[in-house]
């Protein structure tokens, strides 16, 4: 425990500009929305409290959108705002807005009618009652509704990585990305300690008297504007070319890190999910994206792969790895498995992802028009219920294919029974599941397991260079001694990162591999 | 000085007051009297417009209400609530200066005027920075009169002042109330559904029922010349304690003995047949001395002869 505290502090202490970037964007992103909240919700709140009968539609409308996944709502917002801060600014907004409405509402129409009577009564017209009356009395509740914001604010405010708006979410996403907890720890724990602390503020502001409170509730305005200022605090170098990362590229040797050390790339970046980036790229909102080479989206929105001369991607090769005991289990489990070994290479596994993610197939329907294809389907057999393999997957499409592939040839050729436990989140998901026995074998890579799951040093991973069957060698044996865990035979294919642009942008500027691209953002 | 006439309300079927004139003279004190729902907030509501009128018209001091701006009419008409209406997040000064600041009164003036005020009022200084909750009911109460006052409105409209008050309290604040000196310069409408209050602090009442006056005129009038049987049953059970202290010992100067007695106590004729007769109870004296200032004489009574004076007085007032 002492030891994981102490690499957490040096992990953050090394990442220590990367961290302050973050908490201030994170901060500037969470007040700019709140502020925009405030301005739109608090006049929204009074304009109901004065027409009661439009209460119920816009409490309606604003409890409706806070109801909707925050992923989905970034979604939502990328064909309109394209990527970046607009649409993160904009899906914070709605979420913070129904308390805020809904608290304003709540205090002003819950102020004794017999104080406002007095008010009116005393000669006071309608905007003093409201300035002089109604508001500070029913400042508390509107405090607790934006102390309430804010916290969801902040919450929130994480998922902006997905979408290039930057924050906190970069380590967390890259650190479950990566089976890297220190990264996880590095994000959640300030984000979490952002959270506690303005909620604290926001109470002892609640707090003081109301005398007090006059004098503060002036200053909120400007307390949140300098805040929300932080966000505006310019990025540190532009370049021609605008590369979209996704979190776990960020953080890995062979990733971010490889391209500027080996490569000396230097390239105006945000961090994005993988989720939009190749659309992104797409709609020319990104010029240099970092995908995989099977993804079937290279072929949907007709990008190219950049050849990787330098040799910093180490190989991906898909396979099996199963836990040693599932393998005494099911006896014949090994053989149907090794059925698969060496039948999809690269193109033909980009061709199926197209099938699915762009085509919008089934991965089952792809899977079995895959296995008929190559003469491997065979109808399901009588399952014997106690006998159940637990697949395995990570959350994309390609692993839903490989998935429903196992599953159709383990019913086919035996009388297990399958069941499988596809969206299993990233690497650190999938394979603390198996390792804890919650499934019995999923698809792996063998760079992901050297980098991610080994996390082998650099002396290691330089001497394997990008080798694959050195790689494949060292991470079956790895696998062995310290999880019990055993590679089975590969696939075929590689899904090893790349480097990809917009073919025609590729072709007009003559890049072809990724010194092309430093030798062309290099020059003026 | 305030001249209703015709004056209506309607709340869809209700009709919460109906056709409704009275008026009231300057410095008088006219007590809307009532019962739940007869229509007395409605009636008072709409003399400082907080309720517009279906019908009818309100003058005060000649001028039609309709035609003045509503804020300004109230800054210039005192109001107190039932429940004393006080804003909980002003302290007692800031509640008291309310209409100072919307007419823009310099701070000293505010300020003096306020002092005055806690002092007439028997609230001692060191409330002045207290918060409403931090007062008693009956102090509330006099923080709300205070507000009203404060400007010093010709006008004073008090909704059932006095209603959340115990006895001890109310009838301690009934006294300081007759004793002011603002307020005698004040035409005062007054709204209550406590019979002896009305008969206590009323020049007129007016006996409201379903939203119509039934009966208007002096406390005397309505015990002795009631206009029908609902006067009469409303009047029923404090009848005779009504009577008692409505009527004054110079009402009845005629059928007291002319010699005076020995002894040293000396009444007013202006005091209540009830003030006189608590002397007895209190004293024990057989007989009182009373001087009538008005035309400088003075006579005596015992009980029985006050007692005798009385039934006298009432067979009159019925053949009249
Ligand atoms: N805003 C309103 N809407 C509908 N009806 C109303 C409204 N205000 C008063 N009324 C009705 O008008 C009538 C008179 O009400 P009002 O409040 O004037 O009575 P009140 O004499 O003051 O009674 P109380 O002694 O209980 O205060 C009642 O029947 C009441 O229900
Ligand atoms: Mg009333």
């Amino acid at each position: 425990m002492n030891e994981q505290q102490q690499t957490l502090w040096g992990f953050m202490r090394q990442e220590s500009g990367k961290l302050a970037e973050q908490t201030v964007q994170h901060i500037g992103l969470t007040f700019i929305s709140l502020l925009i909240a405030v301005l739109v919700g608090l006049p929204l709140g009074i304009f109901i409290s004065r027409r009661k009968r439009f209460s119920g539609a816009v409490l309606g409308v604003a409890g409706v959108l806070q109801t909707i996944p925050s992923i989905a709502l970034l979604g939502f917002m990328i064909p309109i705002l394209g990527i970046g801060p607009k649409p993160a600014i904009a899906a914070l907004l709605l979420y913070a807005l129904l308390p805020i409405i809904r608290n304003t509402f709540t205090g002003i129409t819950g102020v004794d009618p017999a104080v406002k009577e007095a008010a009116l009564a005393m000669g006071m017209n309608k905007q003093q009652i409201l300035l002089k009356v109604e508001l500070p009395l029913a400042m508390p509740v509107i405090f607790a509704g934006i102390r309430t914001a804010t916290v969801i604010t902040v919450g929130v405010a994480t998922l902006a990585s997905y979408i290039a708006a930057g924050g906190l979410g970069e380590f967390i996403f890259g650190g479950i990305s990566l089976n890297n907890t220190n990264m996880i720890l590095a994000g959640a724990i300030p984000a979490a300690l952002l959270a506690i602390l303005f909620d604290f503020l926001l109470s002892r502001l609640q707090k003081l008297n109301i005398k007090k409170l006059k004098k503060v509730t002036a200053s909120l305005p400007v307390l949140l504007v300098v805040l929300s200022s932080f966000y505006f605090i310019p990025s540190a170098y532009g370049s021609k070319l605008k590369a979209g990362f996704t979190p776990e590229f960020m953080g890995r040797r062979d990733g971010d890190l490889g391209l500027q050390s080996k490569y000396g790339l230097k390239i105006r970046t945000v961090v994005i999910s993988d989720a939009v980036m190749y659309k992104a790229a797409y709609e020319k909102q990104l010029d240099v994206i970092s995908g995989y080479s099977t993804d079937g989206r290279l072929k949907a929105y007709d990008l190219v792969v950049l050849k990787d001369d330098k040799g910093i991607f180490p190989p991906y090769y898909a396979a099996p790895i199963i836990r040693e005991n599932s393998l005494k289990k099911f006896v014949s489990l090994e053989k149907i498995l090794n059925l698969l070994a060496g039948r999809i290479n690269d193109s033909v596994m980009t061709a199926l992802n197209y099938r699915t993610d762009y085509l919008h197939l089934s991965p089952e329907q792809v899977a079995k028009d895959f296995l008929v294809q190559q003469k491997l389907w065979k109808p399901a057999q009588t399952a014997n219920p106690d006998s159940v393999v637990r697949i395995g997957s990570k959350i994309f499409g390609e692993q839903y294919i490989l998935a429903n592939i196992y599953s159709m040839l383990i019913k086919g050729n035996s009388h297990y029974d399958v069941s499988t436990k596809t969206g299993l989140g990233g690497t650190k998901i999938c394979f603390d599941a198996l390792a804890n026995d919650q499934i019995d074998f999923y698809p792996e890579y063998t760079g992901t397991g050297l980098l991610a799951i080994l996390q082998a040093p650099a002396a290691v991973t330089d001497r394997l260079s990008t080798s694959p069957d050195a790689v494949y060698q060292y991470v079956a044996q790895e696998f062995d001694k310290k999880h019990n865990i055993k590679w089975l035979k590969p696939i075929g294919f590689n899904n090893a990162y790349a480097l990809m642009m917009r073919r025609k942008q590729a072709e007009k500027l003559n890049i072809k591999t990724i010194s092309d691209l430093k030798r062309y953002l290099e020059t003026r | 000085m305030i001249k209703v006439q015709q004056l209506s309300k309607h709340f869809c079927d209700v009709k919460a007051v109906d056709e409704i004139s009275f008026e009231v003279a300057e410095h008088e004190n006219l007590i809307l009297l009532g019962t739940s729902g007869s229509g007395k907030t409605t009636m008072l509501k709409m003399i400082n417009r907080l309720i517009e009128p279906t019908g009818g018209k309100i003058e005060i001091e000649g001028k039609n209400i309709m035609d003045q701006q509503p804020e300004i009419l109230r800054r210039g008409i005192g109001y107190v609530l039932q429940n004393n209406g006080l804003f909980p997040h002003y302290t007692v000064a800031e509640n008291i200066a309310v209409v100072p600041q919307l007419l823009k009164w310099d701070k000293k003036k505010t300020e003096k005027r306020v002092g005055e005020l806690l002092e007439k009022l028997h609230l001692s200084k060191d409330h002045l920075h207290a918060y409403p909750n931090e007062l008693s009911g009956g102090q509330q109460q006099r923080v709300g009169l205070a507000r009203a006052l404060v400007a010093d409105p010709a006008v004073l409209l008090m909704d059932e002042p006095f209603g959340a008050l115990d006895n001890v309290t109310r009838s301690k604040i009934h006294a300081e109330f007759k004793a002011l000196d603002e307020l005698k310069r004040k035409t005062i409408i007054m709204v209550t559904h406590d019979v002896q209050e009305a008969f206590e602090l009323g020049d007129r009442i007016c006996l409201m029922d379903q939203g119509r006056i039934v009966q208007n005129g002096t406390p005397a009038e309505l015990l002795f010349k009631p206009k029908n049987k609902f006067v009469k049953d409303f009047l029923k059970e404090q009848r005779l304690n009504l009577e008692f202290k409505s009527v004054k010992l110079s009402d009845v100067w005629q059928w007291l003995a002319r010699q005076t007695a020995k002894g040293d106590v000396v009444l007013s004729a202006d005091l209540s047949l009830w003030a006189g007769m608590e002397h007895f109870r209190f004293k024990e004296k057989d007989v009182v001395n009373i001087r009538h200032g008005g035309i400088n004489e003075m006579r005596s009574a015992g009980f029985e002869q006050l007692m005798s004076a009385f039934y006298q007085y009432k067979k009159q007032q019925s053949h009249e």
